[in-house]
């Protein structure tokens, strides 16, 4: 089986979706205004492109996105790292991040308003609140796991403590940091589209609840597909980024 | 950086190699009461360059004594010097080799071996020379981009063993190097690291519990009794070792073993009986 072929058969589910929905859209229950039909979302699909919309409000997204969750990583490794080398800092944070962990973010949508306004700073910040915990989990969790000997065998070979928080600690506890990042990755979508829909002017959500409310259903749902495209792709790329980054592992 | 402190060493650098002075260490417990008694007054001299295997059972505390020896868990009581002063913590002037190996897994071969030379601070190419010479030495050519999970213990531990030779330590600690590995690559090793440390004359401190790798390898040994961990003997190995592998059916290596054994049995049975 070539390559080709195979990648059509592990997709084949979608396209089975995809049949199932034309005809469910076409034939059943639903009032065409309420599920249109594949040509229907391929053709609002297609105006949004033309017209420079859906990149507009997507690149207006995914900025927000990827600042959060990029300072979710950076701030949420070093915060990991640090638990498990310090005590105090252990003692310190580990409550706050047991009593917020298993709070829903979202939670926070009306607060961010309130403090950062409707700019891109409330998004933000909340995507960044959203992804800190589980990077810092997985962080500390994977630093905690570091087997003594290789910190043992990096101080005898003339690495100073700091060096080796950083040259050993933190190499070794990539594998479950990466996995961390990856549920991080996930609530970043999430909350990039949850708090558009509340408080924004531009953006994938915005742009899907305006157009639910104006009764574009076709273009509505084309934008939904959109954004489950772009996440399927991102976690791709970053599945593909942690078997690079992981290659060591492999026998 | 050295983890050591000069003050203290009255010990001129030619005559000891590792000064231990009345070393006692507890696990657990509170103020030296309860817990478990590790290691109890131990004193010892190892001589510079000499081959000094810690001889003993699981538990007698001999991995813990060579840990203290590298500074990676704090003296209690008592003070552990070799020619660079009093230890105080981890440095390169003390390489160790651990039992499982300890490679660094996202590091190739090479990158391992440079790790230390790095910390030296050495020109790129002198280091990568270095490097490969040291790989070359314990037979791993042809596998310096080889990760460690792509080895065989065996060279996983030969790949170890370089990279502590690499920086060139005066003291080279061994925590049980080849208890992970099958019989014949043991055997391999064993001959392999002795004519190593023929050609590199390091202190050499080897922790085993086994009677004919210690025979084999040392020219002193050090037999230790468990709970709590004392040195009962200190052998000299006074034999001719030139011949490789057939040095183990001369008859004095065969009789220092079964001195050795007769002096560890006891420990040995009392130990699997969790007697005092």
């Amino acid at each position: 089986m070539g390559a080709t072929a195979s990648i059509l058969w592990r997709y084949t589910p979608l396209l089975i979706c995809l049949a199932l929905w034309e005809i469910v859209a076409t034939a059943g229950p639903f009032a065409n205004q309420l599920l249109p039909d594949v040509k229907q979302v391929a053709e609002a699909l297609w105006a949004l492109i033309l017209d420079g919309e859906i990149v507009n409000h997507g690149l207006r997204s995914l900025y927000r996105a990827a600042m959060g969750f990029g300072l979710a990583i950076i701030v949420g490794s070093a915060a990991g790292l640090l638990m498990a080398t310090f005590r105090p800092v252990r003692l310190l944070v580990n409550p706050i991040v047991q009593i917020f962990y298993p709070m829903p973010k979202s939670a926070l949508i009306p607060v961010m308003m309130i403090w950062f306004g409707l700019g891109d700073m409330s998004k933000i910040v909340l995507i960044f609140i959203g992804c800190l915990l589980p990077v810092v989990i997985s962080s500390y969790n994977g630093a905690r796991g570091v087997n003594p000997f290789l910190i043992w065998s990096a101080r005898s070979l003339g690495a100073s403590r700091a060096t080796t928080l950083v040259q050993i600690v933190l190499p070794a506890a990539m594998p479950e940091l990466l996995n961390g990042i990856r549920t991080a990755l996930a609530f970043a979508f999430i909350l990039m589209v949850s708090s558009e829909f509340v408080i924004a002017k531009d953006g994938f959500g915005y742009l899907i609840s305006q157009l639910g409310d104006g009764g574009a259903y076709a273009a509505m749902f084309a934008v939904i597909l959109v954004v489950a495209m772009v996440g399927f792709t991102a976690d791709r790329l970053y599945g593909a980024f942690v078997r690079h980054q992981l290659r060591w592992r492999e026998p | 950086m050295s983890g050591q402190s000069s003050s203290g060493s009255a010990l001129p650098a030619d005559e000891v190699g590792i000064e231990i002075r009345d070393v006692s260490h507890h696990y657990g417990g509170r103020n030296g009461q309860g817990g478990v008694t590790a290691l109890d007054h131990i004193n010892l001299q190892i001589r510079p360059n000499e081959f000094h295997a810690l001889l003993g059972p699981s538990g007698c505390g001999k991995s813990t004594l060579l840990y203290l020896i590298g500074g990676f868990i704090p003296v209690q009581s008592g003070t552990i010097a070799t020619a660079r002063g009093t230890v105080t913590g981890p440095g390169p002037e003390r390489g160790i080799v651990f039992q499982n190996f300890a490679l660094f897994p996202w590091k190739t071969v090479l990158q391992n071996a440079l790790y230390g030379l790095e910390k030296l601070g050495l020109p790129k190419k002198e280091r990568e020379e270095r490097a490969r010479h040291f790989i070359d030495l314990v037979h791993l050519t042809g596998f310096e981009n080889a990760y460690p999970s792509q080895l065989s213990g065996g060279m996983q531990q030969r790949a170890a063993i370089a990279r502590t030779l690499a920086v060139d330590p005066e003291i080279l600690l061994m925590d049980e190097p080849f208890g992970a590995l099958d019989a014949q690559t043991r055997r391999v090793m064993q001959e392999e690291l002795r004519a190593i440390f023929e050609r590199t004359r390091k202190t050499v401190v080897f922790v085993t519990h086994d009677v004919q790798e210690a025979v084999f390898l040392a020219d002193r040994i050090s037999i230790m009794s468990a709970r709590p961990g004392r040195i009962q003997h200190v052998l000299d190995v006074a034999v001719d070792r030139s011949g490789g592998d057939e040095v183990m059916k001369r008859p004095e290596f065969v009789e220092i073993g079964e001195h050795i054994w007769g002096l560890v049995r006891d420990q040995a049975i009392a130990a699997t009986r969790g007697a005092h």
